[in-house]
C-alpha cells in the first residue's frame, strides 16, 4: 500500500516526452472577496499520442481542467497552485504573445456547442483558412487546404459546405468543422469539451468514429471530457474521474470500468442501465445527497457524507492517491472494498409485471398528421400516426431529432392540434382537438413532465403553490384533504416538508424535477408523456428519477409515453417501444423484441450507434448522409436515401411499405421479409 | 429582499434615490422648507443675483427664486408618477394580452404602436392637452395614454420571452385559463422588465410635464412650476440674469438624472 503522490518529483523530469503534465494543480475562483478552490490537488499525465478521458457530473469541475490548461479561465478564477506542462512548455509563465502561439500552435479546443464556437457572419471557408492564414499560408493555399480538411472530416461536398454560412450547417456537419478547425494548425493536443453531447446519437457515434479515426492518422494526444462514461470508455486508453475538484480514481479505461476501486466511480456506474437491464428485474441503484458546494470540502475525503462505506478515518482526513494496480489509483483508503460497495436502493420493489398489462387501451390515435407551414413550405411532422397506449404500460419513443417524437406528444396533450381527420381517443371517447374543448376529467387524464424542469416550473411560485394547484384545479380538493393529499405526493416523491416554501432557483435538478413530477401526478392521472425527463440531469440524479417514475407507475397504475434519445434508458423503463422516422411509425413491438431483434433496419442503426459500457459491440451500421428534411421527404420508403439494406429490386425507392405485423404485436414498415431480416442482421447469436 | 441588499450596495443607486427623495421632500412639505413665500413679490427687489438674503436670487418680480424651486416641485412629482403608473398598468395589461393572446389584437396593437412612435410624443400631448384644456387629470390621462402601448411594446417583447418556457403549457394542461395565466403566471416573471420600464419612462413624464410648462400650458399659471418658470425668465438671459432660469433647469435635469440613476442601478441588479 504505496501512495503514489509522491510518484513525481520537483521539476518533473517525466515531462520529457508528455503531451501534457499537471502537478498538483489548484484553481480558485474569486466569489465575493473569497477564494474558492474548483480544484484541488489535480495531478494527471497525458502521454504523446494517448487519449485520456475526464468524467464527472456537472460541478466536478472537468470543465475548469481545460479552461485552466489553456489559461482561459474568466477573470475571477487562477491557478493557485501547481504546475501545467505542454509538450514541455509552461502555459502559467507565458507572456501574450507566447500564450497566442501556444493556442494557435499546440493545443486545440472543441466545444459542445459548435453553434457557437463558429462566426455566424463569415463564411465557413473562409473560417477554416484562416487558421491557414496565421500559420502563414497565402489565400489561395489556404483554400486549397481547408477544403482539404474539410474532406478529411469526411465532409462529402466540402466545396459547397465551404461557401455556406455556420446557420445554414446541421450539428453535426457544424462540428465536423470546428474539428477541421482544431486540427487544421497540427496540434500536439486536442481537447475535446462534451463534444458530441449536443448531437444525435447517430451523428453522435459519426463524429466520435471521425476523431477516433483521426488520432489515428495524426501524431495528436486528446484530452477528451465528458459526463457520458460510455463515449468515454470508447474514446479512451485512460480515464479520470472528477468529483467536486478532486480527481478520485484514475486508471486505462478497461480496467476502470470494469472493476472501479472507488466508492463515488462504483455508484456512478450502478446509476446506468446496463446489459438490458430492465425496470421489472431491478431498480437502478442511486448515490445518496448532493455534491458539496464549490470550495466548501469536508475536512477528510470529499466524497465520505455520500460514501455507505466511510470510516472515522475517511472524515478525519483526506486520503492520499493510493496505487491500486499498475498504472492505476484511488483517492480512497477503503479502495479494496470499494467494489463491494453496499447499494442504497434496494433491488426489488412491488413492480408492474409486463404480464399484467392487457389489450386495454386508453388512448387510440388513428390517422395522426400534423403539418406545419414554415417560409411557405409544408412540414410533415407528423404522417398517419396509428398508436394505441394500453392501461398501465409505458410505451418507448425514440427516433432522431426531427423525427416527431415532440410533436407527437403534444398532439396528445392537446397543445398542437392536429390536422383534420385525426382521432384521438380516451375510453374509445373522442378528445378535442384543444385543450378548451376538454372536459376536466379528460385533462386531468393526460399530464406531462417535461425536459427541463427551470422551464417547466414557474420560477416565481413555491414549491407548495406548484403541487396544490393541480389538486385544487384538478381533483377539487380544499382545506384539509388538499393538505393531507399535498403531504402524500411530497412524500411519495421523497421530498420533505421543508421544501414546501422553497421556490425552484433555491432546488438541485433532482429536486426540481421532482416537483415537476409531483404536479404531473397530483390531479391522479392515467397518462403521463415524460418528455426525455432526466436529460437535463446528472447521471447520479437520472437514476433516482427513473426508480420514482418506475414505482409511481406500479402505485398507481398509469401509462407512460416515455420520449428519450437515450436508448438505454427507453430500454429500461419501456414495455414496447415505438421508432419514429420523419414523422412515421417504422417499428412498433415489445421492448425485448425491437431491442433483440430483427429490427428494422433504421432501429438497427440506431442501437449500433449507441456506445456502451459493456465491451465492443458488433460492427456499426453505419447511415449514409443526413436526415432528409420533412419538408421535402424521399419517395417511396422515407428512411431509403439512408438504409444500409435497401433492395435492389428498386421498390423501396418506389413505394412506402405498410406497417405490418411481421410477428405477433410486433409491427414494421420495411419491404425486406421478416425472415430475410433476421438473417441479415445475425439474430440468433447472443445479442 | 435580496435585490433591495444589492440595491444598497450601488453608489449609483444610492445617489440617485438621494436626490429623488429630497424632491419628493419638496413636493411633500415645500411650503414648510422654503425660505419665504414663493408667490410674495418684493418689488423693490427685483432681478437680484444670489445673495445671503436670496441664496438662489430672486426673479422679475422679485419673488426668491430658491423657495420657487423647492414648491415647484410638487406639480410635476404629481402629474409625471400619476401619469406613467397609468400608462404602465394600461401598457401592462395590453402587453400581456399581446405576448400571450396574439392574433388581431397582437397585429393591430403593434401597427398603433408603431403609428405612437413615428410622431414625437410631445406634440401628440401638446395637441390633446390644447384639445381638452390643461388640467391635472387630463395632463396625467394624455401621459399616461401616450406611454400606453410604448410600455405595452415592451412588456410584449418580455412576454414572447416566457412564452418560449414550458410552464405555460404546464400551466394550460391544468385547465387554467388566459386571465390566470397571464396575470398569475406571466406577470411575476416579468415584473422587472415592468419595473425598469416604469423608471425610464417615469423619466421621459418630467421631461413632458416640464416641456409642457414651458410652452405655456402648465396647470396654473400661478402655481409654481419649474417649467413655466424658466419660461417666464429666460428672455432675461441675454441680461446677464442666469439664476432664474438656471436654476429651475437644474431642478429638472437633476430629478431626471436622479431617476436614471436609480432605473439604470435597478435594470442591471436584475439583470444579475
Amino acid at each position: 500500500m504505496t501512495a503514489t503522490t509522491a510518484q513525481t518529483g520537483p521539476g518533473f523530469p517525466a515531462a520529457q516526452g508528455l503531451a501534457l503534465a499537471v502537478e498538483h494543480m489548484d484553481v480558485s475562483y474569486k466569489v465575493r472577496g473569497a477564494d474558492r478552490k474548483a480544484l484541488r490537488d489535480v495531478s494527471f499525465q497525458i502521454a504523446r499520442h494517448e487519449s485520456y478521458g475526464l468524467v464527472g457530473e456537472s460541478g466536478s469541475g472537468k470543465s475548469t481542467v481545460a479552461l485552466a490548461l489553456t489559461r482561459y479561465l474568466p477573470r475571477n478564477g487562477r491557478v493557485s497552485a501547481g504546475s501545467i506542462s505542454i509538450n514541455g512548455q509552461d502555459p502559467l509563465a507565458m507572456g501574450n504573445a507566447a500564450l497566442r502561439d501556444l493556442r494557435a500552435r499546440t493545443v486545440s479546443m472543441v466545444y459542445q456547442e459548435p453553434g457557437k464556437a463558429l462566426n455566424p457572419a463569415i463564411r465557413v471557408g473562409r473560417q477554416v483558412a484562416e487558421v491557414y492564414e496565421i500559420a502563414g499560408r497565402s489565400g489561395a493555399e489556404a483554400l486549397e487546404r481547408a477544403e482539404a480538411m474539410l474532406r478529411k472530416v469526411q465532409i462529402s461536398d466540402p466545396g459547397r459546405v465551404m461557401k455556406r454560412y455556420p446557420h445554414q450547417l446541421s450539428g453535426g456537419m457544424a462540428q465536423r468543422v470546428v474539428i477541421a478547425m482544431a486540427i487544421a494548425a497540427g496540434p500536439s493536443l486536442l481537447i475535446l469539451d462534451e463534444p458530441t453531447t449536443a448531437l444525435d446519437a447517430t451523428v453522435e457515434a459519426e463524429v466520435l468514429d471521425l476523431v477516433a479515426g483521426l488520432r489515428e492518422e495524426l501524431d495528436t494526444s486528446v484530452l477528451f471530457i465528458s459526463h457520458n462514461l460510455a463515449v468515454i470508455a470508447k474514446m479512451c486508453d485512460r480515464v479520470g474521474v472528477l468529483y467536486a475538484g478532486e480527481l478520485v480514481e484514475e486508471g486505462p479505461a478497461a480496467q476502470l470500468f470494469e472493476s472501479p476501486r472507488h466508492p463515488y466511480t462504483v455508484g456512478l456506474l450502478r446509476c446506468i442501465p446496463r446489459q438490458g437491464l430492465r425496470k421489472d428485474h431491478s431498480r437502478l441503484d442511486t448515490i445518496p445527497g448532493f455534491l458539496p458546494p464549490t470550495g466548501h470540502a469536508p475536512a477528510g475525503c470529499i466524497f465520505a457524507p455520500r460514501c455507505s462505506i466511510a470510516e472515522d478515518q475517511c472524515r478525519q482526513a483526506a486520503p492520499p492517491a493510493f496505487a491500486t494496480g499498475p498504472d492505476r489509483s484511488s483517492r480512497c483508503y477503503l479502495h479494496e472494498q470499494a467494489g463491494e460497495l453496499p447499494r442504497n436502493t434496494p433491488v426489488d420493489l412491488q413492480l408492474s409485471s409486463p404480464d399484467s398489462i392487457t389489450d386495454d387501451p386508453v388512448v387510440d390515435l388513428k390517422g395522426l398528421s400534423k403539418t406545419f407551414t414554415s417560409r411557405g413550405e409544408a412540414v410533415k411532422a407528423l404522417v398517419g400516426v396509428e398508436l394505441r397506449l394500453q392501461r398501465g404500460e409505458t410505451l418507448g419513443l425514440v427516433g432522431e431529432s426531427g423525427s416527431g417524437k415532440t410533436t407527437l406528444a403534444r398532439v396528445l396533450l392537446g397543445l398542437i392540434v392536429p390536422d383534420p381527420g385525426a382521432i384521438v381517443e380516451l375510453d374509445g371517447k373522442p378528445l378535442g382537438p384543444e385543450l378548451r374543448n376538454r372536459t376536466r376529467e379528460q385533462l386531468k387524464a393526460l399530464q406531462i413532465v417535461f425536459q427541463n424542469p427551470d422551464s417547466a416550473l414557474n420560477r416565481r411560485h413555491t414549491v407548495r403553490r406548484l403541487i396544490s394547484r393541480p389538486l385544487h384545479k384538478l381533483a377539487r380538493l380544499s382545506g384539509d384533504a388538499l393538505r393531507d393529499r399535498l403531504a402524500d405526493l411530497v412524500r411519495s416523491v421523497r421530498m420533505e416538508d421543508r421544501h414546501l416554501g422553497l421556490r425552484p432557483r433555491q432546488l438541485s435538478g433532482g429536486l426540481k424535477q421532482r416537483v415537476a413530477i409531483a404536479r404531473a401526478f397530483g390531479g391522479g392521472p392515467r397518462i403521463v408523456v415524460c418528455d426525455e425527463p432526466t436529460s437535463a440531469l446528472d447521471v447520479s440524479v437520472q437514476a433516482a428519477i427513473l426508480n420514482l417514475l418506475a414505482d409511481l407507475q406500479a402505485k398507481e397504475q398509469v401509462t407512460y409515453l416515455f420520449i428519450s434519445h437515450d436508448l438505454g434508458l427507453v430500454r429500461y423503463l419501456s414495455d414496447r417501444i415505438a421508432v419514429l422516422y420523419l414523422g412515421r411509425v417504422m417499428e412498433l413491438g415489445p421492448a425485448e423484441r425491437v431491442f433483440s431483434g430483427p429490427h428494422h433496419p433504421y432501429t438497427e442503426a440506431l442501437l449500433s450507434a449507441v456506445p456502451s459500457l459493456d465491451g465492443q459491440r458488433q460492427e456499426r451500421i453505419k447511415l449514409a448522409g443526413e436526415i432528409p428534411s420533412a419538408a421535402d421527404p424521399p419517395t417511396g420508403c422515407v428512411f431509403h436515401t439512408r438504409c444500409p439494406r435497401r433492395l435492389p429490386t428498386g421498390i423501396c425507392e418506389t413505394t412506402e411499405p405498410p406497417l405490418a405485423e411481421v410477428e405477433p404485436g410486433h409491427l414494421m414498415s420495411c419491404h425486406i421479409p421478416i425472415d430475410q431480416l433476421t438473417n441479415l442482421q445475425g439474430i440468433g447469436k447472443v445479442p | 429582499m435580496t435585490v433591495w441588499r444589492l440595491l444598497l450596495r450601488r453608489p449609483t443607486f444610492l445617489i440617485g434615490a438621494t436626490i429623488l427623495l429630497f424632491w419628493i421632500a419638496c413636493a411633500l412639505f415645500g411650503n414648510v422648507i422654503a425660505p419665504d413665500n414663493p408667490l410674495a413679490q418684493t418689488l423693490l427687489a427685483v432681478n437680484k443675483a444670489p445673495s445671503a438674503a436670496h441664496w438662489f436670487g430672486t426673479d422679475q418680480i422679485g419673488r426668491d427664486v430658491l423657495s420657487r424651486v423647492i414648491v415647484g416641485a410638487r406639480t410635476i412629482l404629481i402629474i409625471a408618477p400619476l401619469a406613467t403608473l397609468l400608462g404602465t398598468v394600461l401598457g401592462t395589461a395590453l402587453g400581456l394580452a399581446m405576448g400571450y393572446l396574439g392574433g388581431v389584437l397582437d397585429v393591430l396593437v403593434s401597427r398603433l404602436v408603431e403609428a405612437v412612435l413615428a410622431l414625437p410624443a410631445v406634440i401628440v400631448i401638446f395637441l390633446f392637452i390644447v384639445a381638452l384644456g390643461a388640467t391635472t387629470t387630463t395632463m396625467i390621462i394624455v401621459i399616461g395614454f401616450i406611454f400606453t402601448p410604448l410600455i405595452a411594446r415592451t412588456v410584449r417583447s418580455a412576454v414572447m420571452v416566457e412564452s418560449e418556457l414550458d410552464y405555460l403549457p404546464s400551466a394550460r394542461l391544468l385547465g387554467e385559463g388566459a386571465a390566470h395565466v397571464m396575470f398569475v403566471e406571466i406577470l411575476p416573471n416579468v415584473v422587472p422588465t415592468i419595473l425598469v420600464e416604469f423608471t425610464v419612462r417615469l423619466g421621459y413624464a418630467i421631461f413632458t410635464v416640464a416641456t409642457l410648462a414651458f410652452l405655456g400650458f402648465g396647470v396654473n399659471v400661478s402655481t409654481p412650476s419649474w417649467g413655466s418658470d424658466i419660461n417666464a425668465n429666460y428672455i432675461v438671459l441675454g441680461a446677464g440674469d442666469w439664476w432664474e432660469t438656471l436654476f429651475p433647469a437644474l431642478a429638472i435635469a437633476s430629478l431626471v438624472i436622479a431617476i436614471n440613476l436609480v432605473a439604470d442601478s435597478i435594470e442591471q441588479v436584475f439583470s444579475g
